[in-house]
C-alpha cells in the first residue's frame, strides 16, 4: 500500500485541540519539573487556546454546529465533541481568562507557592483548564463527568497549595462537597442511561420524549440539578466556596472564581434546555420557580454576607455567590431576554471577578494584606492597581458604562417582560448592597492614611492583567456585539433545544 | 405480582439505595475526616452498582466474540465504571493526602476540633 | 519485618510472578479482559509488596521516586501522542485507523496497544507514587 501524506488542518480538529492542548501542556509542565519553564509552557497554552476558541466560534457562526467524532467512531456510539454557539461562547470566556491569569501570575505564584511545587502548580492549573474545556466541548453525558473530575481534582490541588494552613481544610471540604456533587450528577446520568440506553446528549434529547415512564426521568433531572447546583455553588449549596476562594493562591482564586462555576452553569443550561427541553421538564416540575427563589435568596444573602467580611478575598467570594444568583435568575426566566442576561452575565462577571481577584493578588504581593483594614491608603501608594479594582467594582455594582450594567439591564428587562417587579426590586437591592461592600474598600483605600510608606512594588505584568480586564469591563459596557450579541444568539439556540 | 416479589426482584436496587444512603449519612454525620472519606467511597461504590447491575444479562457471557455464544452482557457500563473507579481512587488518595497534611498542620483530623481553630484564626488574622 | 524469614522468602518467590502476571494481563488485553489499568495496578502491587516486606528504602532503590514522578506524565504523553498521531494521518484525535499506512485493522491494533502501554506506565507509577507519599510521610 502506498504511503499517503496527510496534511494536518488545524481547523478540522478545533474541538479536540481545545482539550488536548492544555493536556499536553500539563504533561510537559510535569515532565520538566522547573517552575519557569512550566510557566512558559502554560503561557503558550494560555495564548493558543483563545485562538482555538475564537476560530471555533467563527466556524460555528459561518457553518453551524461542529460535530467531532473522537477516535473516528461516529455518534451516538462514539464520544462526540459538539460545539454550538453556547459552548463556543463559554470556551472563549474560559480560555481568555486562563490566558490573562497565566500571563499575569508568574511572580505572584513565586511569592505564594513553594519552589518545589511550582511546576506541579502549573501542571494542575493546565489539567484544570483541560477539564473545563473538555466539559465545554463534549457532547457526551458521561464524558462530562470525567472532565468534571479532572478539573475538580486539579482545583483541589490548586487550593491546597495556598500558603495558609486553612487552605488544606478548605480544599478538603471542597473535595467532599465537590465529589458528592459529581456523584449526584453521575447518578442522574446513570438513570438516563438505564432508561434510554444512550449517553450522547443529542441522542438523549431525541429519545427522551419516547420514554413513557417519566418518574425515573424526573428523578434523574433532580439528581443532575442538585449535583450541578453543588458544583456551581447555588444557594444554599455554596458553603464550600468562600473558604476555597479565600485561601487558594491568589491567581488560582482569580482563575477558578471567574471560570469554574460558569462551566457548571453552562452544563445546567445544556441539560435543562438542550436535553430536557423547555416543553418537557420545565413546565412539569417546579424547577424554574425553585431556581428563581434560590437565585433571589442568593443575591441578597450573598451580598449581605459580603458586607460583613473582614477578609477581602472572602468578601469577593461571597459576592460571587450573589452574582451566580443573577445568572441563575436569568435562566429561571426561560425567555430569550432573561437567558441573554444570564449568559452575558457569565462573561461580564468573569471579567469583573478576574480583575478584582488579580488586583487583590497584586495587593497581597505588595503588602501581604488580606484584611480590608490593612488596605488603608493603598489608593495613594498603589493607584493603578486600586484604580483597576474600583473600575471592576463599578462593573460589579452595575454602573452604566460598564459591562455589569449591560447584563443587569437584560435581566431587568426580562423580569419586566413577565411583569415580575419583585425581581426588579431584588436586582436593585442586591446591586445597592454591592455599593456598600465595594465602597468599604474604596473608603479604606482612599480616605485613610497609609499604614506603611513604601509597599513592595507589585509585578507590572500582574498590574497590567488587572488593568486589561478593567479596561475590558468598560469596553464591553459600550460595545456589546460579542458579549450580549452572541449571548442572545446562544440563548436562541438553547431555547430551541437539541430535539428539534 | 405480590409486593414481596416486586421488592425481591429488584434487590440490586435496594442494595444500591442502602449503600447510597449509608455512605451519604457517614459523609454528613461524622466529624472524623478519614471516616467521611470512607463514607464518600461507599457512596461512590453505590453508583458503580447502579450502573453495573442492569448491565448483567441473564445467561449472557462476558462480551467477547465467540462463535458458540450469542448472548452477551452489556459492556458499556463496565467501561464507564472502570473510569469512575479510577476517579474514585484518585479522589480518595487526594482526600487522604489532605487529611495527612491537615493532621500535620493542626494536630487533629476531627472537624469538630479544627473548625473552632479556623474560626479563631479568621477573626484574629 | 526484617526478621520474618517466611514472608521475605515467599515474597521474593512471588514478586517475579506478580510482575509476569501483570504483563500477561497487559498484553492479553487485546483478546480478553485486561488492559493497562488492571495491569498497572498488578505491577504496582508487586513493587508495593516488596516495599512492605523489605522496607520503603529498598523499594525506592529498586524504583527511584524520581523515575516514578517522570513516569506519571510520560504515560499520559504516550496516550496523548498516539491521539495526536491521528491528526497527522488524516484522521480524528485517537483514531488509529491510518497509523499503519492505511491498514485499518493493523492500525487499530497498534493504536490500542500503544495507548494501553501509556495507561500501564501512568497507572503503575501513580499507584507507586501514592504508596511512596504515604509510606514515606513522617519519616524525614
Amino acid at each position: 500500500m502506498s504511503v499517503e501524506h496527510h496534511a494536518f488542518h488545524v481547523t478540522e480538529h478545533l474541538p479536540a485541540l481545545a482539550a488536548v492542548v492544555p493536556l499536553v501542556g500539563a504533561v510537559l509542565a510535569a515532565l520538566v519539573r522547573n517552575g519557569t519553564i512550566a510557566w512558559l509552557v502554560s503561557l503558550a497554552v494560555g495564548l493558543a487556546l483563545p485562538v482555538i476558541s475564537i476560530l471555533m466560534l467563527w466556524e460555528v457562526q459561518a457553518s453551524g454546529p461542529i460535530s467531532y467524532a473522537l477516535g473516528g467512531w461516529a455518534p451516538p456510539v462514539g464520544i462526540e465533541f459538539r460545539v454550538d454557539l453556547a459552548n463556543a461562547y463559554l470556551a472563549i470566556l474560559v480560555s481568555v481568562m486562563a490566558g490573562v491569569v497565566l500571563a499575569g501570575s508568574p511572580r505572584s505564584i513565586d511569592d505564594e507557592v513553594n519552589p518545589e511545587n511550582r511546576a506541579w502548580y502549573y501542571a494542575a492549573f493546565l489539567l484544570c483548564l483541560c477539564g473545563l474545556m473538555g466539559m465545554i466541548v463534549t457532547g457526551d453525558a458521561f464524558n462530562v463527568f470525567v472532565f468534571m473530575e479532572v478539573s475538580s481534582l486539579a482545583t483541589y490541588i490548586l487550593i491546597a497549595m495556598g500558603r495558609d494552613r486553612r487552605a488544606l481544610v478548605a480544599a478538603y471540604q471542597y473535595l467532599i462537597i465537590g465529589t458528592v456533587g459529581a456523584t449526584f450528577y453521575v447518578i442522574g446520568v446513570g438513570l438516563l442511561l438505564a432508561m434510554t440506553g444512550t449517553l450522547n446528549l443529542v441522542d438523549l434529547a431525541q429519545r427522551l420524549p419516547q420514554i413513557e415512564a417519566t418518574r425515573p426521568l424526573f428523578t434523574a433531572v433532580a439528581f443532575i440539578i442538585v449535583g450541578l447546583g453543588l458544583k456551581l455553588a447555588l444557594f444554599p449549596m455554596h458553603l464550600w466556596l468562600p473558604n476555597a476562594y479565600a485561601y487558594a493562591p491568589s491567581s488560582a482564586s482569580a482563575f477558578v472564581a471567574s471560570t469554574a462555576t460558569k462551566v457548571a452553569v453552562y452544563l445546567l443550561l445544556r441539560f435543562t434546555f438542550s436535553v430536557y427541553g423547555v416543553d418537557f421538564v420545565l413546565p412539569e416540575t417546579p424547577a424554574a420557580t425553585l431556581f428563581m427563589i434560590l437565585a433571589s435568596v442568593a443575591m441578597i444573602s450573598g451580598s449581605l454576607s459580603a458586607i460583613f467580611q473582614t477578609n477581602v478575598k472572602r468578601m469577593l467570594a461571597y459576592s460571587s455567590v450573589s452574582q451566580i444568583g443573577y445568572i441563575i435568575l436569568g435562566i429561571a426566566m426561560i425567555s430569550e431576554t432573561g437567558l441573554t442576561g444570564g449568559i452575558s452575565h457569565m462573561f461580564n462577571h468573569a471579567l469583573i471577578k478576574g480583575a478584582l481577584f488579580i488586583a487583590v493578588a497584586a495587593v497581597i504581593f505588595a503588602t501581604g494584606a488580606v484584611r480590608i483594614d490593612d488596605m488603608a491608603g493603598l489608593g495613594r501608594t498603589m493607584p493603578v492597581t486600586m484604580g483597576a479594582f474600583v473600575i471592576a467594582g463599578l462593573g460589579l455594582i452595575g454602573v452604566p458604562g460598564t459591562a455589569g450594567f449591560i447584563s443587569k439591564w437584560y435581566l431587568i428587562q426580562g423580569a419586566a417582560e413577565q411583569g415580575m417587579w419583585w425581581i426588579v426590586a431584588v436586582i436593585v437591592v442586591s446591586s445597592l448592597m454591592a455599593v456598600f461592600y465595594i465602597g468599604r474598600v474604596v473608603e479604606v483605600a482612599w480616605f485613610r492614611a497609609p499604614l506603611s510608606d513604601a509597599p513592595r512594588r507589585a509585578p507590572p505584568e500582574l498590574v497590567l492583567a488587572a488593568v486589561a480586564l478593567a479596561v475590558a469591563v468598560v469596553i464591553f459596557g459600550f460595545f456589546t456585539e460579542f458579549s450580549a450579541g452572541v449571548a442572545s444568539d446562544a440563548a436562541r439556540v438553547l431555547l430551541e433545544g437539541y430535539a428539534r | 405480582m405480590t409486593l414481596f416479589e416486586e421488592i425481591a426482584q429488584h434487590y440490586n436496587y435496594w442494595v444500591t439505595i442502602l449503600l447510597m444512603v449509608s455512605g451519604l449519612y457517614i459523609v454528613v454525620a461524622k466529624s472524623n475526616m478519614i471516616k467521611r472519606l470512607l463514607g464518600l467511597s461507599v457512596f461512590q461504590t453505590s453508583v458503580y452498582l447502579l450502573y453495573l447491575s442492569p448491565g448483567k444479562i441473564l445467561g449472557g457471557t462476558p462480551p467477547i466474540l465467540a462463535s458458540e455464544y450469542s448472548v452477551y452482557a452489556n459492556p458499556l457500563p463496565h467501561v464507564l465504571i472502570l473510569t469512575a473507579i479510577v476517579v474514585g481512587v484518585a479522589t480518595l488518595a487526594l482526600g487522604l493526602a489532605l487529611a495527612v497534611r491537615i493532621n500535620e498542620a493542626f494536630g487533629s483530623i476531627e472537624e469538630d476540633e479544627i473548625v473552632p481553630v479556623i474560626d479563631r484564626e479568621d477573626h484574629a488574622a | 519485618m526484617r526478621l520474618d524469614t517466611i514472608l521475605r522468602i515467599v515474597a521474593k518467590i512471588f514478586i517475579p510472578f506478580i510482575l509476569m502476571f501483570g504483563l500477561y494481563v497487559q498484553l492479553h488485553g487485546d483478546f480478553g479482559p485486561g488492559g493497562g489499568f488492571q495491569a498497572g495496578v498488578i505491577v504496582a502491587a508487586g513493587i508495593i509488596l516488596y516495599g512492605i516486606i523489605y522496607g520503603i528504602n529498598a523499594a525506592q532503590r529498586a524504583v527511584p521516586p524520581g523515575l516514578v514522578e517522570a513516569m506519571m506524565p510520560l504515560g499520559v504523553a504516550i496516550f496523548a501522542g498516539v491521539g495526536i498521531a491521528g491528526f497527522f494521518t488524516g484522521r480524528n484525535y485517537l483514531d488509529y485507523s491510518n497509523l499503519m499506512h492505511g491498514d485499518m485493522v493493523h492500525g487499530q491494533h497498534w493504536g490500542v496497544f500503544l495507548v494501553e502501554i501509556g495507561v500501564l506506565v501512568t497507572v503503575s507509577s501513580t499507584m507507586l507514587a501514592i504508596f511512596y507519599a504515604f509510606a514515606g510521610r513522617g519519616r524525614e
